[in-house]
């Protein structure tokens, strides 16, 4: 078990170093970047926005449910939904989910690729097929994922609103005056840095499972699961040492 | 001319080829045949350099392909077209797309005589109105196409097809061979073909290699193949009922010249 992991470890770094290298055309990668960028990020943005804005009103209703002693302010609620959002929620959970979405679709389409022997006919015309395919993927994704970050912060925060506009739990005024009070940019920051580091995890490590697959559709399937669990671990585990890093 | 010298090919301690030695000669179509499992696909593999031998030599027109830097593997590369079994187009892709990709990625001309040079190819085989169509959409046959047309865009001096008739019809199965011959020597191509399909062998065999449980048991050509004395390819070119029947008519003929 420990052998294999530092096997697949190494066989992951040897297939960064293919990775990281100059493009051989820059004008068809920039293409490509532009590509991946619409199709990993962009095409994210819906379910950002759905995901976000229910869970915003969910623990915007929760936080008014269970903060009921008369000591604590009712301003607490926009105020702990807004931590709870910006400190774990739009980066970690945002990122979780992403890697069920973005991750298997990496996985799949180069585990496709792989059996369908559309790598092998790019390593035999000579090009890099791990640079091609994976390096935009890589940078279009940790590019794009600031962006999904703070959407998911604020259709979040706008989820809460909705509960204060729309139901009698607490009065718009309240929930607004929370989510301004005691604010620290730093948050904001904290969570878009962990997100990068967390888009890096998600693309890197399902292209890794997808370029080496073997077999046939079964084998990408089982990468694809592979790809997400994996890259869900690593999340955790960067979650931990980053929060540790960033926020002491 | 690629030559293959003593190759030898090991997966986990079990040998799988023996001490292969062949060439195949520039502006013919060569074939490799051999039963499924002889190591035909292991063997193209090793020639194109998808897999390196544990013992023996390729070499591209005397240039040994172990000696070389990644510079100048990836440049030989470039004087490569492969034609996959199950055709390995883009998916992304149009036809024009997969046929410019080879020119996009290595060619020194501009974008309109690329076009022109990607329409040519289209053209030579035969897929005029097809250019905007994905490969979803079109045909196993027309794929095939589209394949070879991809293959020959950079003009290479050297054509590999792995088993380029499987899921054909016979009469889509000789179009794709006879292209296949056409293109080798209108362009003096050295052209290496992996098939187990006794058409193509009897149809563009200008050179065969037979391939028996990873050895190399018998080279010849289409004329030659009726009468070889290896029993190993006998029993692999009259397996079918057909073949049977001509292995009859044969031996009658033998006997006939004899009396």
């Amino acid at each position: 078990m420990i052998i294999s992991s530092i096997n697949t470890f190494g066989k992951y770094c040897r297939f960064l170093t293919q990775v990281f290298r100059a493009p051989d055309k820059w004008n068809v990668f920039f293409k490509s970047l532009v590509a991946e960028i619409y199709k990993l990020g962009v095409d994210s943005i819906p379910l950002v926005i759905i995901i976000s804005l229910f869970i915003g009103a969910v623990i915007c209703i929760q936080m008014t449910l269970n903060i009921v002693s008369p000591l604590i302010p009712s301003y607490s609620t926009g105020l702990a939904t807004r931590e709870i959002l910006l400190l774990e929620f739009s980066s970690s959970m945002m990122c979780l989910i992403l890697a069920g979405k973005v991750g298997s679709n990496i996985a799949s389409e180069i585990g496709t690729m792989r059996v369908t022997e559309q790598i092998d006919a790019m390593d035999i015309m000579g090009i890099n097929s791990a640079n091609f395919i994976v390096l935009p993927k890589i940078i279009g994704f940790t590019l794009f994922i600031p962006v999904l970050c703070v959407l998911s912060m604020f259709f979040g925060l706008l989820g809460g609103w909705f509960i204060a506009e729309f139901t009698s739990m607490l009065t718009v005024e309240t929930y607004v005056y929370g989510i301004q009070s005691f604010f620290n940019e730093w948050y904001v920051w904290y969570g878009i840095i962990k997100t990068l580091f967390f888009a890096y995890i998600i693309s890197s490590v399902a292209a890794f499972y997808g370029y080496y697959v073997k077999g046939g559709s079964l084998e990408v399937g089982k990468a694809s699961t592979n790809a997400v669990v994996a890259s869900s671990i690593l999340i955790l585990l960067a979650d931990v040492i980053l929060t540790k890093l960033l926020l002491q | 001319m690629i030559e293959a010298k003593h190759v030898s090919k090991w997966f986990d301690g079990q040998q799988v080829l023996y001490d292969i030695n062949a060439t195949f000669d520039t502006g013919k179509t060569n074939l490799i045949i051999g039963q499924s499992g002889s190591g035909k696909t292991v063997f193209m593999k090793c020639l194109i350099g998808l897999m390196t031998p544990e013992e023996g030599e390729i070499l591209y027109d005397g240039r040994k392909i172990r000696n070389m830097n990644t510079a100048q593997r990836r440049q030989i590369r470039t004087e490569i077209g492969m034609l996959f079994q199950g055709s390995a187009l883009f998916d992304n892709e149009t036809v024009l797309g997969n046929v410019m990709f080879p020119l996009k990625m290595f060619s020194p001309l501009s974008h309109k005589e690329q076009l022109e040079r990607a329409y040519f190819c289209i053209r030579r085989v035969g897929l005029e109105n097809a250019d905007n169509k994905y490969p979803s959409e079109i045909s196993g046959g027309m794929q095939k196409r589209v394949a070879i047309a991809r293959a020959i865009a950079l003009n290479p001096k050297y054509l590999f097809c792995d088993e380029p008739n499987s899921g054909l019809d016979p009469k889509t199965s000789i179009l794709i061979d006879e292209l296949l011959s056409d293109i080798t020597h209108e362009y003096g191509m050295t052209t290496v073909i992996n098939t187990h399909d006794m058409n193509s062998v009897l149809g563009i065999g200008e050179k065969i290699v037979f391939i028996n449980r990873g050895h190399c048991d018998w080279i010849g050509d289409d004329k030659s193949i009726f009468r070889a004395k290896s029993e190993s390819l006998n029993d692999f070119v009259f397996a079918s009922k057909l073949f049977q029947e001509v292995k009859l008519v044969l031996e009658r003929e033998a006997e006939a010249a004899q009396k």
